[in-house]
């Protein structure tokens, strides 16, 4: 029996996400027609070459997420309002970044298997990759902990920049390690590929078409978040209104 | 009151709780021993397991923090001891590092008793050159795990489900501190024909890591705890 309610909403688009989701159609569009069709076979890899196009893009955006959340989280604890925008920015762009992250995790372990002959191999990159999925797990547990959306982004913003510390550390601990453990793989994961023209523009292209399906999700994602805060917010008070209303009834 | 005076009141406050409940030295020793010993049963080979020891250790030695994080903030969660401190105003500073101290003497007399279960259990070699290798790699990593372990298990404080988040978030961050250490123990055992020089490189690893996570740690914990 709610009489105080939210003002209708019909949807979080606005004229500048509906241009991005149409230039992320297109791109995207072409990288799946380009990618399976039109672009040749490589010599080495065959037809595996053709997971590039889709694994090197999201690894791209993956990062690029996580450095969004980090400058995110950083302008949120630094600056003086700490305006809560930035909070659901960073958090935001850190839930695309880990879908991204296991989207490139994944597609890299299928193009190993083809081929290297294995899912997994210990090569730094790859080891540093799975911990930065990890600690992003764990930013993402963090924002879940509960509390109010203030507490939320100063552990979070806190958590973020922490991760910030701990990244270039995993990194070089790892390639310390593997460099006195291992000889160099048999392949490294950037071999020499020489890069044919048409595959060189369908690469590139996939970059632009997830880059701009990231900032599409974000800002979609980002408002949701901030109906959720408000729904969240006036629940007191239409609860109060409610048992007024009650009690005057 | 001065920054070191409250980290040693919370220090020796701490270590005086551990000591009179005796949960350290009758539920955690006991269960990173056995965790050596299941170790020995997992790899069933004396040859496998003098080449890993050093990494065993270690393993123990966290899965151990864990417990032992969780300890030292259950016990300021309940009756909302940590609130208090918070409204007296004691210097968060303070907090994080007499807390980190008290972490840090738990663990070394953890891994103390670790070692010698492994000297006996796993029949390691340890040298003059690799005993002060050893030392100095012990000090340094855990430094580096107290820190870190204080942080984070300040965070997760009161939270729901703090038990299962904690490893969560805790085991990605301290990756860098097992394997850096991991290598160094096996330096300072001679393991797998490395020597003991090789392991010194690692310690600097481990030191910039204490560092890093301690200054962080100073920086952070205010914010973390205040709310």
């Amino acid at each position: 029996m709610t009489t105080t309610e939210l003002p209708a909403i019909k949807g979080v688009g606005t004229q500048a996400t509906r241009l991005y989701g149409v230039l992320a159609l297109i791109a995207l569009g072409w990288v799946l027609v380009g990618g399976l069709f039109f672009t040749p076979e490589d010599v080495v890899q065959g037809d595996a070459v053709r997971i590039m196009y889709v694994h090197v893009p999201t690894a791209w955006t993956a990062y690029l997420a996580f450095i969004v959340t980090g400058v995110a989280s950083a302008c949120w604890l630094l600056g003086k309002k700490h305006s809560m925008g930035f909070d659901r920015v960073a958090g935001a762009s850190a839930e695309v970044g880990v879908a991204f992250m296991a989207l490139t995790l994944i597609s890299g372990s299928l193009w190993g298997r083809i081929t290297w002959g294995t899912f997994w191999v210990w090569d730094p990159r790859l080891t540093t990759t799975a911990f930065l999925f990890v600690t992003y797990l764990g930013y993402l547990a963090v924002r879940g902990l509960g509390g109010s959306p203030h507490q939320r982004a100063r552990r979070s913003s806190v958590v973020a920049l922490l991760a910030v510390l701990e990244i270039p550390l995993v990194h070089f601990s790892v390639v310390l390690w593997r460099s006195l453990h291992q000889e160099a793989s048999v392949l490294s994961p950037d071999g020499d590929i020489k890069m044919d023209g048409i595959m060189l523009f369908t690469l590139l292209f996939g970059v632009f078409g997830f880059s701009v399906l990231f900032a599409w999700l974000v800002s979609h994602r980002q408002r949701i978040m901030a109906m959720h805060d408000a729904q969240r917010a006036s629940a007191l008070e239409v609860a109060m209104a409610d048992r007024l209303q009650e009690a005057s009834s | 009151m001065s920054v070191s005076r409250i980290a040693r009141a919370v220090a020796v406050k701490d270590l005086r709780i551990e000591l009179r409940s005796r949960i350290v030295t009758n539920q955690v020793l006991p269960f990173s021993g056995l965790v050596m010993v299941m170790f020995a049963f997992a790899l069933d080979s004396d040859d496998v397991l003098q080449d890993v020891a050093g990494g065993l250790v270690w393993l123990a030695t966290i899965f151990s923090l864990f417990i032992l994080v969780q300890r030292s903030f259950a016990i300021e969660v309940s009756d909302g001891a940590l609130d208090s401190l918070r409204v007296a105003g004691v210097d968060p500073q303070g907090i994080f590092l007499g807390k980190s101290i008290s972490l840090f003497v738990q663990l070394i007399a953890l891994e103390v008793v670790l070692f010698l279960t492994a000297v006996v259990l796993y029949r390691v070699n340890l040298g003059g050159s690799g005993l002060v290798l050893l030392v100095t790699c012990v000090v340094s990593a855990t430094a580096g795990l107290a820190f870190v372990g204080t942080l984070y298990g300040g965070l997760t404080a009161g939270a729901r489900g703090r038990e299962t988040l904690l490893p969560l978030l805790l085991l990605p961050v301290v990756a860098p501190v097992l394997i850096s250490a991991t290598r160094a123990t096996e330096a300072a055992f001679t393991s797998n024909g490395v020597t003991v020089s090789e392991g010194w490189p690692w310690v600097a690893v481990l030191a910039v890591f204490a560092a890093v996570f301690g200054l962080g740690g100073l920086l952070s914990f205010g914010s973390l705890i205040e709310e």
